[in-house]
């Protein structure tokens, strides 16, 4: 193995991630090259330096944090969602459904003309054509308004005149 | 994550649960502010629950999880490094310093042993320094690499390179740490 070799694996040998037959090759190297020795000495050496550093630990509103971060994400909905209905939608689509059930399975004589009361109207038919007519007739619109009755003028007449005879 | 998926909530505290603190300090190496860590990690585990419906298992969990959360450290650097070059190194240190070692030492410090304290401070910060100017993608494989233990394979597919590549990235990555870090090497060798 030559020393340039020796750079892909020397951290991998210093860490003992190499497997037996590599760290072999490692150990017959380094035993005949002074500079390679020196390199694995001080890289293990920096391997132990880094060990030094201390451990921080997260300050204790940490957790309280990311919890409500994550609480106050959105609720994320798959694509398909617009297709549940809303609580309005799904309660007017039953109150539909219940309607046309009922309209569909309610008693045969329920809220129907018998034949009795068809008669009476057909009886009463010719009456109710003729005030349609009537109240929709525009000469008649035109016409004065109506006058006292000619029998009460009369009266007020005749006690006028009577009056005038005493006096 | 399949549990989650199928509207399980007690799941999503589970991975919330597990997840915070690796994220929490996986972001916080990556972007050195510990209030924006907390709020990329709460932003990972946001996307996580909206991504959820359409979660499809072809890779291991931990590589989608870290893979949002790498894509949000890099954009994150990207947009605040004008901002970071501005930042004058006599800044007055805030809050954001792994366990306080950043700040100043009370006179009155209970420490057993403040000498050794102060060294302790000292090699982490030279550390953490050393990590930080790394390239942003070197800095993200190594923290990779390192702290969550992701195999190659993995990490290859969230930072999108082969392995190879990764591999390669990873070497140079060392190679500046080691000379960034020589002192302690040095002292860390003859140990």
């Amino acid at each position: 193995m030559s020393c340039g070799r020796m750079e892909n694996k020397i951290l991998s040998y210093v860490d003992g991630r190499l497997n037996e037959n590599e760290r072999l090759e490692m150990d017959k190297h380094i035993a005949g090259c002074p500079a390679c020795e020196v390199r694995v000495t001080e890289f293990r050496a920096v391997s132990s330096l880094l060990d030094e550093l201390p451990v921080i630990a997260p300050s204790p509103a940490f957790d309280v944090r990311v919890r409500a971060r994550v609480a106050a994400e959105p609720v994320k909905q798959a694509w398909w969602a617009w297709l549940a209905p809303s609580p309005r939608v799904a309660m007017a689509g039953a109150l539909l459904a219940g309607c046309m059930i009922w309209v569909g399975l309610r008693p045969a004589g329920f809220a129907t003309v018998t034949p009795a009361t068809e008669a009476e109207i057909n009886q009463n038919m010719p009456v109710l054509e003729d005030y349609d007519v009537l109240s929709n007739f525009e000469p008649l619109a035109d016409l004065p308004q109506p006058v006292a009755d000619d029998s009460s003028q009369q009266q007020q007449q005749d006690d006028a005149s009577q009056s005038n005879q005493q006096m | 994550m399949l549990d989650v998926k199928s509207g399980d909530e007690q799941s999503f505290e589970l991975l919330l649960h597990r997840y915070r603190s690796p994220l929490v300090n996986f972001l916080y190496r990556m972007v050195r502010n510990r209030e924006q860590a907390e709020d990329l990690a709460q932003e990972v585990f946001l996307r996580v629950y909206r991504a959820r419906a359409d979660y499809v298992p072809s890779a291991k969990f931990t590589t989608w999880l870290f893979r949002i959360a790498t894509n949000l450290a890099l954009n994150n650097v990207r947009d605040t490094r004008h901002q970071r070059s501005e930042i004058s190194l006599d800044a007055p240190l805030t809050p954001d310093s792994e366990d306080g070692d950043d700040r100043p030492l009370d006179v009155a410090d209970p420490h057993p042993d403040i000498e050794q304290h102060l060294v302790e401070q000292a090699r982490a910060r030279m550390i953490r320094r050393a990590i930080e100017k790394l390239p942003e993608k070197q800095r993200a494989a190594v923290l990779l690499h390192k702290y969550q233990e992701l195999d190659y394979s993995e990490i290859s597919k969230i930072l999108e390179c082969s392995e190879s590549a990764l591999k390669s990235l990873l070497f140079r990555a060392y190679e500046a740490l080691r000379v960034e870090l020589a002192p302690l090497v040095a002292q860390h060798a003859k140990q």
